[in-house]
């Protein structure tokens, strides 16, 4: 756990970029430092691994006061990514992974072994462990980067904006990469960003900061959209925190009908206004109204209580039945979402 | 045979190593150790000099400054000064070369250190490496190419400049030009010439194959954009 008792920092000319900040960073979450520029949220998280020094208060890892380690020995139990990956160009990935166990003396085939098994488990292809920074990507870079970090088995993790440098596409992908590695490795990890989006979709528990380093919230991302603590968090969070609030409401428990489906090539008459055809393996195949029998309309499907209230939402919207097709893991149909069913659901969200 | 003036090879065959101070091979000789000693002398100042100057950016501007001044003094006079000093020694072709090559890698060490992109220094800090190792790990393998850039430049003026200290009878090649001044015959000009840019052709190209093997980064940068 990461501790930040009573924080400050404080530079000779009188600026305050961090002011008495408080906060715990427990072990194994995600906790995001987020908000506009000057907030202090890089800041914050250098004072950490002592690049920048704190002038009051003390920060503590796992009870321990980071004031009291030398520096390098500090850095080096902690895992850090940077934007720009901040790889060195004149080493080879399979070397830029290994730096720290190289720091840290091991023995150079043991840290090569390490890194070429780290570069596999971010999702990269271990031919490139010959090559140079340049010759890669950004998004491979970025992966590069947090195998680096990950090298020699930090207990935390600080991550300085490490997706923002790279486009949405894969920014989305290095995010789902990195929650797919958090479940399996349950580092302590600290994430600056100042897209609340990326906060909200990361983070276990998200800090808002406030221009001047003040601590403007602390909460999980579910109670930050729905109870934000003031206009300064309301605003920061965006229009449309309702629907993003759906996000963290599972379907579990969303009222399913399962007499709302055919088998294909058994469509018959009824007296419902749309039918869901289904194939003989039980996957959905296409809406059929009743007024233009014969006719496949369009459907969209989410993973019943796997998914959020606003896939389900989203499902719905895609097609012009209003209704959502509820599937497994598999794909296969379980039932359908009615609009009374998810009109249900929604005011029971909005019930809180 | 005959009274006629000797051919160019029968010049070179008759002078190269006649055992006198000015045979062509003893003036081969004096040229390189005077060449190459300042060019070293230079690289080996300038690299603590230039660390210096990133570590206190103050120093940076006045340094620079003062190197200028130097490489702008012409080198006759100063030949002259250090006489009174050093006598008529190769010291006295070596102290200003080696201030000229510092005038040109002083710069191009400190934008050599200039030009680790932030985010790299920056990752190597926050990795755990110690200012020292930062240094000789990171920043330094990083300002190789604009260094080695500012090398070839060294080179090659200091084993042109060399040929000024014959003035001062120690120019090396330098001496079979103010020969030919005394007395209209051109072939010891001609192979002046054409060995002081034969050495400074064969030093620029091992500078060039140290920096390929140095730095097989930058090559591979380059080959990415091709």
């Amino acid at each position: 756990m990461i501790t930040f008792d009573s924080v400050t920092k404080r530079y000779p000319d009188g600026t305050v970029a961090v002011d008495r900040l408080s906060l715990e960073a427990p072990t194994g979450e995600i906790t995001v430092l987020v908000g506009p520029s000057g907030c202090g949220k890089t800041t914050s998280l250098r004072m950490i691994n002592r690049m920048i020094d704190a002038s009051e208060g003390r920060i503590l890892l796992d009870g321990v006061p980071v004031q009291g380690i030398d520096p390098p020995t500090l850095r080096r139990g902690i895992g850090y990514v940077i934007q720009q990956a901040g790889l060195f160009p004149h080493r080879k990935i399979v070397d830029n992974i290994a730096t720290v166990p190289y720091l840290l003396g091991w023995d150079k085939k043991k840290a090569r072994a390490r890194a070429m098994e780290l570069l596999e488990r971010v999702g990269l292809d271990p031919a490139l462990a010959g090559r140079y920074p340049f010759q890669l990507s950004g998004g491979q870079q970025q992966r590069v980067g947090v195998a680096r970090a990950l090298a020699a088995d930090p207990p935390v993790l600080l991550m300085d904006e490490p997706f923002s440098a790279v486009d949405p596409i894969v920014r989305t992908s290095l995010q789902d990469e990195l929650l797919r590695l958090q479940a399996e490795l349950n580092k302590t990890i600290v994430f600056v960003t100042h897209d609340i989006d990326e906060a909200i979709k990361l983070g276990d528990r998200v800090a808002v900061l406030r221009v001047g380093g003040t601590l403007a919230q602390l909460a999980d991302p579910k109670t930050l959209l729905s109870e934000p603590a003031d206009d300064f968090v309301r605003e920061f969070l965006g229009h449309d925190r309702g629907i993003r609030r759906l996000q963290f409401i599972s379907t579990e428990g969303l009222r399913l009908r399962t007499d709302l489906t055919v088998e294909e090539g058994a469509e018959r008459g009824t007296s419902e206004p749309w039918l869901l055809v289904v194939s003989g393996d039980g996957r959905p195949v296409g809406w059929v109204s009743g007024a233009r029998p014969g006719e496949l309309e369009p459907y969209g499907t989410f993973v019943y209580g796997r998914d959020s209230m606003r896939s389900a939402l989203d499902a719905a919207l895609l097609s012009p039945s209003g209704c959502s097709v509820a599937v497994d893991e598999q794909g296969k149909v379980v039932g359908v979402a009615t609009r009374e069913a998810l009109d249900q659901a929604l005011a029971e969200a909005a019930d809180g | 045979m005959g009274d006629g003036p000797p051919s160019i090879w029968e010049w070179i065959a008759r002078n190269w190593d006649t055992g006198r101070v000015d045979s062509i091979r003893n003036l081969l000789t004096d040229h390189l150790t005077m060449s190459l000693v300042p060019i070293l002398l230079a690289l080996v100042l300038a690299l603590p000099l230039g660390l210096a100057c990133v570590r206190w950016r103050w120093l940076y501007q006045p340094t620079a400054g003062l190197f200028n001044v130097v490489y702008a003094l012409p080198s006759l006079p100063i030949f002259m000064l250090l006489i009174s000093v050093t006598g008529l020694t190769q010291t006295t072709v070596i102290i200003p070369l080696t201030f000229y090559g510092m005038a040109v890698l002083l710069p191009a060490v400190v934008d050599g250190l200039g030009s680790v992109p932030d985010h790299v220094r920056q990752s190597a800090v926050a990795m755990g490496f110690t200012p020292l190792r930062r240094l000789l790990l990171v920043e330094l393998p990083i300002a190789v190419p604009v260094v080695l850039a500012g090398l070839r430049v060294v080179a090659v003026s200091s084993i042109s400049l060399v040929s000024v200290g014959a003035l001062i009878g120690q120019g090396g090649l330098g001496g079979l030009f103010t020969r030919a001044y005394q007395n209209p015959f051109m072939p010891p000009v001609v192979v002046g010439i054409v060995l002081i840019v034969a050495l400074a052709l064969v030093a620029d190209g091992l500078i060039v194959l140290a920096q390929r093997l140095l730095t097989p980064w930058v090559r591979a940068r380059k080959g990415q954009g091709a």
